[in-house]
């Protein structure tokens, strides 16, 4: 009987955990799309808005260290329970970061937010968020889900994310020659577009949690480039 | 008489007392409706929920529109945007909450108008998505359209009335320069008609983002349709299109007019980027996991840095030395989109001056 309540109460206090994870998961969502619409729309209220939620995000990283700490300490859980646990931790530190990185394109957004920049960078930034959104979603949903299958094909579109990133980078590079007054705007957007490729890391980070935390074993490392010729693969 | 007019009204359309009289005697059969077959006749996604916040059952257009929803998974985990969570924090905590607006914007962009109520006596609850992408797509696509066009013809609408004051001023009496500059302005009103062409198919497909039905397409028909359309174009080049296709079937689900279109363009910008290898090959492959279906040219090929970026609208690769434009800068998001839509893989691999590919990998049928 006993027992059963201390089941129980180790899995009311998981659940809470876990559940913070989701609602720190649906705000840096928030954040990293409103940020890249700021920027791209030269938006400076929306990119105010984004600054102010980051606050949530920390605090909610600091919720669950402590929750989990005290987790730890009071059920001493093992095996999955344990790695449920931990993992929460490093996911939670892994999203707290996507939020300052999606603060930081918004604060570059209000500053730029008077300079006009060409419309196929603003395509080629959107682009990038789109693919790490779909990165970032993908991952959250696998924790939802507890499904590991589809983490492995995460890899492929995190390679396809520093492939755009490299590609605008140039870009970016030959538009700051081009026009000598715009190096401050182009700067920021180049830093915007490096922010929105470490999203994508983040999101690998949190699918090798995710993995781990369900097979406990680390996931496969990254599988050799036998090819050389430049390609990508486009999925949905 | 009144027989005969009593026979030309169909049965339901006039409450009998007979009937009445059933419900009142044996009550009302749709209290006994379960919930679940209720949701199934459903259209729009309904997902039941308990008082945890764990998904109990979720009907047939919950499980299209946002996949898998088993009992047990945490609704919250899988609806994370800030404003679901406040409606259904409110919910579970007994009190009525407001409808409020749900936007995906990836992989498709899509709004839903949810809202959601306690049901029954057992701590259930349930939210309703009703889907409002429609309207929202036709107002962006509405804007995208007019940005796009106004953007893209600007540069050749410039160009004609340049050579319309040109002819009308310093080349007036100049026939050989009159030729010349009207072909440039049939060129250029070529390409505006193509791009406003491409803009309206790219604009339909946005607006319908998902397939109807399970039409059946045999990819190797599709091949043989689109070379005889491109037969002249082939032969203006001076590029050999050859075809490598298998004996057997080669069938998928899908659109022919749509996955017509995914191989004009793709051979026809074989043709055009790849003229100076002079070949062009299009085969089709079946696969472990599917259907290959790729075109091959041996042309200058995409740089490398190019290539993640390609399938952007107008994205355009500058080539040393100044290559024609000839595209309208859409035709591969068009491919792409159309692929996406028939769950299908893009991939775009390229060794410049030696051989560049676009592969469409579809999946099995079942």
């Amino acid at each position: 009987m006993n027992s059963v309540h201390i089941v129980s109460a180790f899995d009311g206090e998981l659940a809470y955990v876990v559940n913070k994870i989701g609602a720190m998961g649906g705000q840096a969502e928030r954040m990293v799309e409103q940020s890249v619409r700021a920027l791209v729309n030269a938006d400076a209220a929306l990119a105010r808005r984004v600054v102010a939620d980051d606050l949530l995000l920390d605090e909610a990283e600091r919720d669950i260290g402590d929750k989990a700490i005290a987790l730890i300490g009071r059920r001493q859980p093992l095996a999955q329970d344990l790695r449920q646990v931990i993992g929460a931790i490093r996911i939670s530190a892994d999203l707290e970061r996507v939020g300052d990185l999606g603060k930081n394109i918004a604060k570059r957004a209000i500053a730029i937010s008077g300079a006009s920049h060409p419309v196929s960078l603003n395509r080629g930034l959107e682009s990038l968020a789109e693919l790490a959104l779909l990165q970032l979603k993908d991952v959250l949903d696998a924790y939802a889900s507890g499904d590991v299958t589809k983490l492995a094909q995460m890899r492929d579109r995190d390679e396809q994310i520093d492939l755009m990133y490299t590609s605008l980078f140039r870009q970016l590079l030959t538009f700051m020659m081009e026009n000598a007054r715009m190096i401050t705007s182009g700067t920021h957007l180049l830093f915007c577009a490096k922010n929105i490729e470490r999203i994508g890391d983040h999101a690998t980070n949190i699918a090798e949690t995710i993995y781990y935390v369900q097979t406990g074993q680390q996931m496969a490392p990254d599988r050799p480039q036998g090819d050389l010729t430049p390609s990508i693969v486009i999925r949905k | 008489m009144l027989d005969r007019l009593r026979a030309l009204i169909p049965p339901g359309a006039v409450a009998t007392p007979e009937a009445a009289r059933t419900i009142r005697r044996e009550g009302n059969p749709t209290e006994r409706l379960s919930a679940s077959s209720f949701a199934a006749a459903l259209s729009d996604p309904v997902i039941f929920f308990d008082k945890d916040g764990f998904v109990v059952d979720a009907n047939r257009a919950a499980h299209d529109m946002f996949g898998k929803l088993d009992a047990g998974l945490g609704l919250l985990l899988k609806f994370r945007a800030p404003d679901i969570r406040g409606l259904v924090e409110q919910l579970l905590a007994g009190n009525a909450a407001p409808a409020i607006d749900y936007i995906e914007r990836v992989p498709l962009e899509r709004m839903f108008r949810v809202s959601g109520s306690r049901v029954g006596e057992d701590g259930l609850f349930v939210l309703i998505f009703k889907d409002q992408s429609e309207v929202r797509r036709i107002d962006r696509m509405r804007a995208d359209f007019i940005a796009n066009a106004s953007h893209e013809l600007r540069t050749p609408l410039a160009s004609v009335a340049g050579f319309i004051e040109t002819l009308r001023g310093p080349a007036k009496d100049d026939p050989k320069a009159r030729a010349q500059f009207l072909d440039i302005m049939q060129n250029q009103a070529g390409r505006m008609a193509r791009l406003l062409d491409d803009l309206l198919s790219l604009s339909r497909l946005e607006m319908k983002p998902r397939l109807d039905g399970g039409a059946r397409v045999e990819l190797k028909e599709i091949i043989r349709a689109v070379l005889d359309t491109l037969g002249p174009m082939a032969a203006e080049t001076k590029v050999v299109i050859d075809t490598r296709l298998p004996e057997g079937d080669a069938t998928v689900i899908g659109d022919r007019d749509e996955l017509f279109q995914v191989v004009q363009n793709l051979i026809e910008n074989a043709c055009k980027y790849g003229r100076s290898g002079g070949r062009v090959i299009v085969a089709i492959e079946p696969q472990a996991d599917g259907v290959d279906l790729s075109v091959t040219d041996f042309g200058p090929g995409i740089p490398a840095e190019h290539i993640p970026r390609i399938t952007e609208r107008f994205y355009r690769v500058e080539a040393e030395g100044g290559r024609v434009e000839k595209g309208t800068g859409l035709g591969l998001a068009i491919v792409k989109h159309i692929l996406a839509r028939h769950n299908a893989r893009l991939s775009i691999t390229s060794q410049p001056n030696v051989e560049t590919r676009f592969t469409a990998h579809f999946p099995p049928m079942e």
